[in-house]
């Protein structure tokens, strides 16, 4: 009787292109749920409005391309590009403009450059950063936390521009905590001041800490099930951490606490789901920690010197174009050969 | 080098805004409205035209050796001149076009052509490839300025009156009425995006006419 013997290595993970971005999509979900449940319904909307615009200018692309459809539309990776896209935004913004950024990440971003693997841009984020530069105005609208739009109100903002109870999208909205400190230190009032503000919750922004905290759990999931590695997160919070607890310490009355910082905005989603992305970051060892240090570093000088009150798209797609040739001066010695 | 060749390679095959690529700097900067990027166009194509013929006409008495400081020298003065024309007739123009006006003295397609062209051709050859050159350089500055004025702020033509004087308002279209403004397409990422997604569509013309 025949046996059926194959080469080595016997034991295997089926860790094929779809799985991981299964895996990646179960990560964001308690994130995205907690997400809903401070901020209302119209994350949910944007979530659907992203995926499908995902999927058809993919299966748009792939057709004037002359690809076939189904390898590339059942993998996954436009859906974890919408996903990350819709948890990047606003709950409040236009639907046209969740549909432009989508379509701007995987038309421009993934599949001009030849498709998923050969983009040197993280396409939600680049599509996240053409929205912001495009649209500042709509972009910063967030919910004031005191109270959630319904369902109803939810598709009324992102369809018609103004919700249905209340008169006006402003008695919804405000600033978020980033611009408010931001905008605080300006006008030279002290963090410890600031920190009365009612959007300052146990560490930082209030809602969001915790919505950052479940996904950081989702973070956690995927470096435990091995789909990423702990150099790229451990490298951007912890020189987050650092260069912020070094100012800290310098004047804690205008530089705030380095927990404020890892907490608020969009460090965490950041560290984990986008750095990470195994095409557009570096891929050695040593070289993802430089990586992922830079992102922080930057994160923290847009944060404070910059012109936006938050800064990790920026800071992630600026380190998207170092990322060959911190691979290239990073490459491991190969066993055999001298250094 | 029949006419009809010139023409053809000026305004299409060797078109200097999507074939060869040259004068990226005005074309990147200054496409923003409509206006800009014809104005620094009819800019350029007067220099060209002035420069190709007067390069030719010296064709047969400039040195080998020293002929490009002598190039130079030529297509600075028009330069200037053209500046000193505009900023006389067109002061605002003037102050948009700004250092564009005399950058054109370091367009490539200026002494590219009289290097590649003008230098080794009869003055009726260059004075013709001068024009086409020119022509094509408008049609692409003018498809991206249009397409970018288009997006950007939904007009076309916006301040047509500082070229045309105040009666050439009426070329002034507000396309997309409480256009909602769409900054990419102004700012620099818009005028690499805008000038790839042309240069592609002229080969996919290309390819779908069967042109190699």
């Amino acid at each position: 009787m025949p046996f059926k013997t194959s080469p080595s290595p016997f034991l295997y993970a089926p860790t094929d292109t779809s799985a991981i971005m299964r895996q990646v999509l179960y990560a964001l979900v308690p994130g995205l749920v907690i997400y809903v449940y401070f901020f209302g319904w119209g994350v949910v909307i944007n979530v659907l409005i992203a995926s499908l615009t995902a999927l058809s200018s993919e299966a748009l692309v792939l057709w004037l391309r002359n690809r076939p459809l189904r390898p590339s539309l059942s993998d996954g990776s436009a859906l974890v590009t919408a996903w990350l896209l819709a948890a990047a935004l606003s709950p409040f913004v236009p639907w046209w403009m969740t549909m432009l950024g989508t379509a701007f990440a995987i038309i421009v971003v993934k599949q001009l450059y030849g498709g998923l693997g050969y983009n040197p841009f993280n396409p939600a984020i680049a599509g996240y950063a053409m929205l912001l530069i495009s649209f500042p105005a709509d972009m910063g609208k967030w919910p004031a936390l005191t109270s959630q739009p319904g369902m109803l109100d939810s598709l009324s903002i992102i369809f018609n521009g103004h919700p249905l109870t209340v008169p006006t999208l402003d008695a919804l909205s405000g600033a978020t905590l980033l611009d408010t400190v931001k905008n605080s230190l300006k006008q030279s009032y002290t963090i410890q001041e600031i920190q009365q503000h009612p959007l300052f919750g146990y560490m930082g922004a209030k809602s969001v800490e915790v919505i950052n905290g479940v996904f950081l759990l989702g973070g956690l999931w995927l470096l435990y099930k091995r789909v990423i590695s702990w150099h790229i997160p451990v490298a951007v919070m912890g020189s987050l951490f650092l260069i912020s607890t070094f100012f800290f310490v310098w004047d804690s009355g205008i530089y705030p606490s380095p927990l404020y910082h890892l907490v608020s905005g969009g460090v965490i989603l950041g560290a984990f789901f986008i750095a990470t992305d195994p095409v557009t970051a570096a891929t050695s060892n040593q070289g993802r920690l430089i990586y992922g240090a830079g992102i922080g570093i930057l994160v923290y000088i847009i944060r404070t010197w910059g012109g936006y009150p938050d800064g990790i798209a920026f800071a992630v797609l600026l380190m998207n174009i170092t990322a060959p040739m911190i691979d290239y001066y990073t490459q491991p010695r190969v066993f055999g050969y001298p250094k | 080098m029949t006419y009809t060749q010139i023409l053809y390679d000026g305004l299409w095959k060797n078109n200097t805004g999507f074939v060869q690529l040259l004068g990226l700097c005005p074309i990147l900067a200054i496409t923003t409205t409509l206006t800009n990027g014809l104005g620094l166009g009819i800019a350029t194509l007067l220099v060209l035209i002035a420069s190709n013929v007067t390069i030719s006409l010296i064709r047969n008495i400039v040195p080998v050796a020293v002929r490009l400081p002598i190039f130079v020298i030529i297509i600075a003065s028009f330069v200037t001149a053209t500046e000193m024309f505009v900023k006389a007739f067109y002061y605002d123009l003037y102050l948009v076009l700004g250092i564009y006006l005399p950058l054109i003295v370091t367009n490539c397609i200026i002494i590219g052509r009289a290097e590649a062209f003008a230098s080794k051709q009869t003055v009726g050859h260059a004075l013709f490839d001068g024009i086409t050159m020119g022509i094509g350089f408008i049609f692409a500055l003018g498809m991206l300025s249009g397409l970018r004025e288009l997006f950007g702020y939904g007009t076309l033509f916006a301040n047509a009156d500082l070229m045309f004087g105040p009666a050439a308002q009426f070329l002034t279209v507000t396309v997309f009425e409480n256009y909602h403004g769409f900054l990419l397409a102004i700012l620099p990422p818009g005028a690499f995006f805008g000038l790839g997604l042309l240069i592609a569509m002229k080969k996919a013309i290309d390819l779908r006419v069967g042109i190699k």
